[in-house]
């Protein structure tokens, strides 16, 4: 049975006795069409489009720990689509697109917020950036407005306007971003996905693959031996080191990235700001608490938790662009390890093994593309094609030469 | 996190800025026949290891040395700090 205002009525006067989990805890059988490594949002979401879009059977997700235990419980919950390249900025826009029907589509209420998203800007040179870029987004359909500092004072009156050295002299709105609820992004997918058959396996890592002769017939877990036709690997954070298994080498580091939320508080924040002087970025979650970030650590770690004075930078930040922030406590902090590529943006792709593919290098921009991942790497494993906006996004593109450098920083990922 | 200085003893991490993996020391040579592939590995490619890690930090806001920290990306630990420079002549 889906969810419903009905089912929620019916379950109220019945003692809510009739709700059953979300999905299936299912056993692994001996053999699959498709094996997707990963049950974060991208495993998951690659999952519920190979069998509801491209009418893929007999597929499993293996997860390593438990469903939403990963990256896609630990981010800032924020979407957008405001990218300069084409090569980004047209997949961005075909995933906030797929946000906008994500809930009709899993039947879940992901509380998807098209709250907006405002980057700050605080010189010339940087407003004359963001035109720029606003004229991309609205070429690949998506949507920017310019504002002046007295349009975004209206919007946001309690900010630092006439900081003597950074002072906010407008913004760049896309009105469509906004925020999900993360965790219900996961379970959205799990949900239907196990509704069209697909088997969700928790608490099985992959510890090697089957390769004979240039092809993958499988993988090795630790639930013993899964075979398959077909393995796509979405493990992002993890992938040098599952990728390691295979053999190959990935123009990807794992680095740290922090977030933040502070004791709840009472509605202040209906939108998502960036400042645009230094890395910070904030919203408010319907909890009430104010949930902050800004830039990883700088350095290899796999160990989900980061360090203190990027903490200071980043509150140095907060303090800086919005000074009423310093009543508030912070709550809680955390860190998830991000795949951080050598020109910042992703890779989906066939590799050299047949039936072996790969999905990562998401930086830290990986949440917001969770269904536009998802649509592309199933497109990608259901008929061996590029779908259209993700053609660009492949593991060759370092030797040929065809970096996607957003920020034009070279091969530094710690600088993306 | 804390690295031992072999010239100024304990510094704090945040003094330091990372460049990576601490086989960007060892350039390729540009003769080779191969130089365009191994330049693309150089360049592009790390074995990112989940444990111990070897791998460069410059003391911008001291001495100025290059170091190369052995640390363990799972812990932080430190393990192992030397002066970049020893390691290159060592290599010699």
């Amino acid at each position: 049975m889906g969810y419903s205002a009905f089912r929620i009525l019916k379950e109220a006067i019945t003692g809510h006795k009739g709700w059953k989990p979300v999905w299936h805890k299912a056993e692994p059988l001996p053999e699959y069409d498709i094996v997707i490594v990963g049950g974060g949002g991208h495993g998951l979401a690659t999952a519920h489009y190979l069998a509801s879009k491209f009418d893929q059977k007999r597929i499993a997700v293996l997860e390593k720990g438990w469903i939403g235990g990963g990256n896609v419980g630990r981010n800032t919950t924020i979407i957008r689509s405001n990218y300069m390249l084409h090569e980004n900025e047209a997949f961005y826009e075909f995933s906030l697109k797929l946000w906008e029907g994500l809930e009709q589509d899993v039947n879940y209420n992901a509380m998807v917020s098209q709250r907006g998203v405002l980057n700050l800007y605080h010189t010339d040179p940087q407003r004359d950036a963001y035109i720029r870029r606003g004229n991309a987004m609205l070429l690949n359909g998506a949507d920017a407005q310019l504002l002046t500092a007295e349009g975004v004072r209206k919007m946001y009156p309690f900010l630092n306007f006439d900081d003597a050295r950074f002072p906010i002299r407008g913004g760049l709105l896309q009105p469509r971003g906004g925020t999900v609820r993360h965790d219900a992004v996961a379970w959205g997918y799990a949900h239907a996905a196990d509704k069209r058959g697909v088997d969700i396996i928790e608490n099985c890592e992959v510890t090697g693959f089957d390769i004979k002769e240039g092809r993958c017939h499988g993988v090795q877990t630790t639930r013993g031996r899964i075979g398959a036709k077909k393995v796509g690997v979405a493990v992002a954070g993890n992938s040098g080191r599952v990728m390691a298994m295979a053999g190959m080498r990935l123009p990807i580091e794992s680095h740290v990235l922090q977030a933040f939320v502070s004791e709840g508080l009472k509605p202040l924040l209906d939108g998502v700001i960036t400042y645009g002087a230094g890395h910070f970025y904030v919203s408010q979650s319907d909890k009430g608490g104010l949930v902050f970030g800004g830039d990883i650590d700088g350095y290899n770690s796999y160990a989900q938790r980061g360090n203190l004075p990027v903490v200071e930078d980043v509150c140095e930040g907060g303090m800086s662009v919005m000074p009423m922030i310093g009543k508030a406590r912070m709550l809680r902090m955390w860190g998830g390890i991000m795949d951080m590529s050598m020109d910042g943006s992703p890779i989906i792709d066939k590799t050299h093994i047949d039936g072996l593919y790969f999905n990562g290098g998401w930086c830290y921009g990986g949440f917001k593309a969770t269904p536009a991942s998802g649509y592309s790497f199933a497109h990608l494993l259901a008929t061996d094609s590029y779908h259209e906006t993700a053609k660009a996004y492949r593991l060759d593109r370092f030797a040929r030469g065809y970096m996607i450098d957003e920020k034009g920083q070279g091969a530094q990922p710690n600088l993306h | 996190m804390i690295i031992h200085h072999p010239l100024l003893g304990p510094r704090d991490a945040s003094e330091f800025v990372y460049l990576g993996d601490a086989s960007l020391m060892n350039r390729p040579n540009p003769k080779s026949e191969t130089a365009a592939d191994d330049f693309y590995s150089y360049q592009y490619l790390r074995d990112n290891p989940m444990g111990e890690h070897r791998e460069l930090w410059y003391h911008e806001q001291g001495d100025r040395s290059w170091l190369v920290v052995t640390r363990n990306t799972l812990t932080h630990d430190i393990t192992k700090v030397e002066l970049a420079r020893d390691v290159a002549r060592a290599q010699k």
